[in-house]
């Protein structure tokens, strides 16, 4: 299926969000994540299903003012 | 001290950390400024690059307390959700409240803000509002249970100072225990000092220290005027007046004419 991680579509098999963060390579990257719009907890990642056409931000630190 | 929400503080210098022209310029900066807090923000990350990881080493070591922004946000919504991701990514409460209602000024959208300011405030986060001088505006943030208001000098970037001078000096004495952090607008060291010595009990900066062409001597710059505003008001500044007054005594000057 593809979902659309961070405004670019991506191949993947994996069914939850905790799999596809380690499939799209973030590993143990410091990273939060929301999935269509709405923020997915770290413990939670696994028992987020994804389905076809969801839109995943994977966001980390950042310069800011 | 300056203690915001239950944090003591000893320097009233926050520093932001975008817009320099490296990494270890930004090190440098921060590092001469004393500040003990900095504002961050949280984007997209690539899993090849991993930009934000490298950042985050790098505050880390700094070992600096870190405000997590909402900057870009333009409704309630993006601005909680950013917020909850800031807390779990940066481990902190804090977070520095920005719902941008223009884009030219990037003026707060303050009806948003008051909405989103009540929210978070209700969910345990410790709310540092981006708002303007308006009095209304600041009764209802703090109704809605924030405990520090940063209202802007000027437009962010702007380099214009304190632009609305009666509304910043009205909304000081309106709250007298609430801290109030000038932020955004603030281009030279001589800003701060003003923003100190009327009262105010922190300033941020960023864009005037990182496009610096020496941000770490202007970082150094902005701590010195910051220390000196506050200890002007401190010792409680003469009040202005129109027509002189000889400061020589003219009691026992000679009869020369």
């Amino acid at each position: 299926m593809k979902i659309l991680v961070n405004g670019a579509w991506r191949e993947t098999d994996a069914s939850d969000l905790a799999a596809a963060l380690t499939a799209l390579g973030y590993g143990e990257a410091v990273v939060a994540t929301a999935l269509n719009g709405e923020f997915v907890p770290t413990g939670s990642r696994a028992d987020a299903r994804l389905i076809d056409g969801d839109r995943l931000e994977v966001l980390a630190p950042m310069q800011g003012g | 001290m300056l203690k915001l929400y239950e944090t003591e503080l000893r320097s009233r210098l926050l520093l932001g950390t975008s817009r320099y022209p490296s990494p270890a310029v930004l090190t440098e900066a921060v590092k001469a400024s004393r500040a003990e807090v900095v504002t961050v923000s949280l984007r997209r990350e690539s899993s090849g690059e991993r930009a934000g990881q490298g950042f985050w080493g790098i505050i880390r070591e700094l070992g600096v307390r870190v405000l997590p922004n909402t900057a870009g946000c333009h409704s309630v919504k993006e601005a909680l959700t950013t917020a909850q991701m800031a807390r779990e990514v940066f481990g902190t409460s804090w977070i520095k409240l920005e719902v941008i209602g223009e884009d030219d000024t990037l003026q707060p959208d303050v009806f948003g803000l008051v909405e989103a300011a009540r929210i978070l405030s209700a969910e345990g986060f410790e709310v540092f509002p981006y708002t303007t001088e308006d009095l209304v505006v600041a009764d209802k943030l703090l109704e809605a249970g924030c405990r520090v208001l940063m209202p802007w000098g000027a437009p962010i970037g702007s380099a214009r100072g304190l632009n609305n001078l009666f509304g910043l000096q009205a909304l000081r004495a309106h709250f007298p225990q609430v801290p109030l952090i000038i932020d955004a607008g603030i281009g030279v060291p001589s800003h701060a000092a003003q923003a100190m010595e009327l009262g105010f009990d922190a300033v941020l900066i960023n864009t005037a220290v990182a496009q610096a062409t020496h941000p770490a001597q202007m970082a150094a710059a902005f701590a010195q005027a910051v220390e000196a505003g506050r200890a002007a008001h401190l010792a409680g500044p003469m009040e202005p007046r129109d027509m002189a007054a000889p400061s020589t005594p003219p009691i026992g000057k000679a009869f020369l004419g």
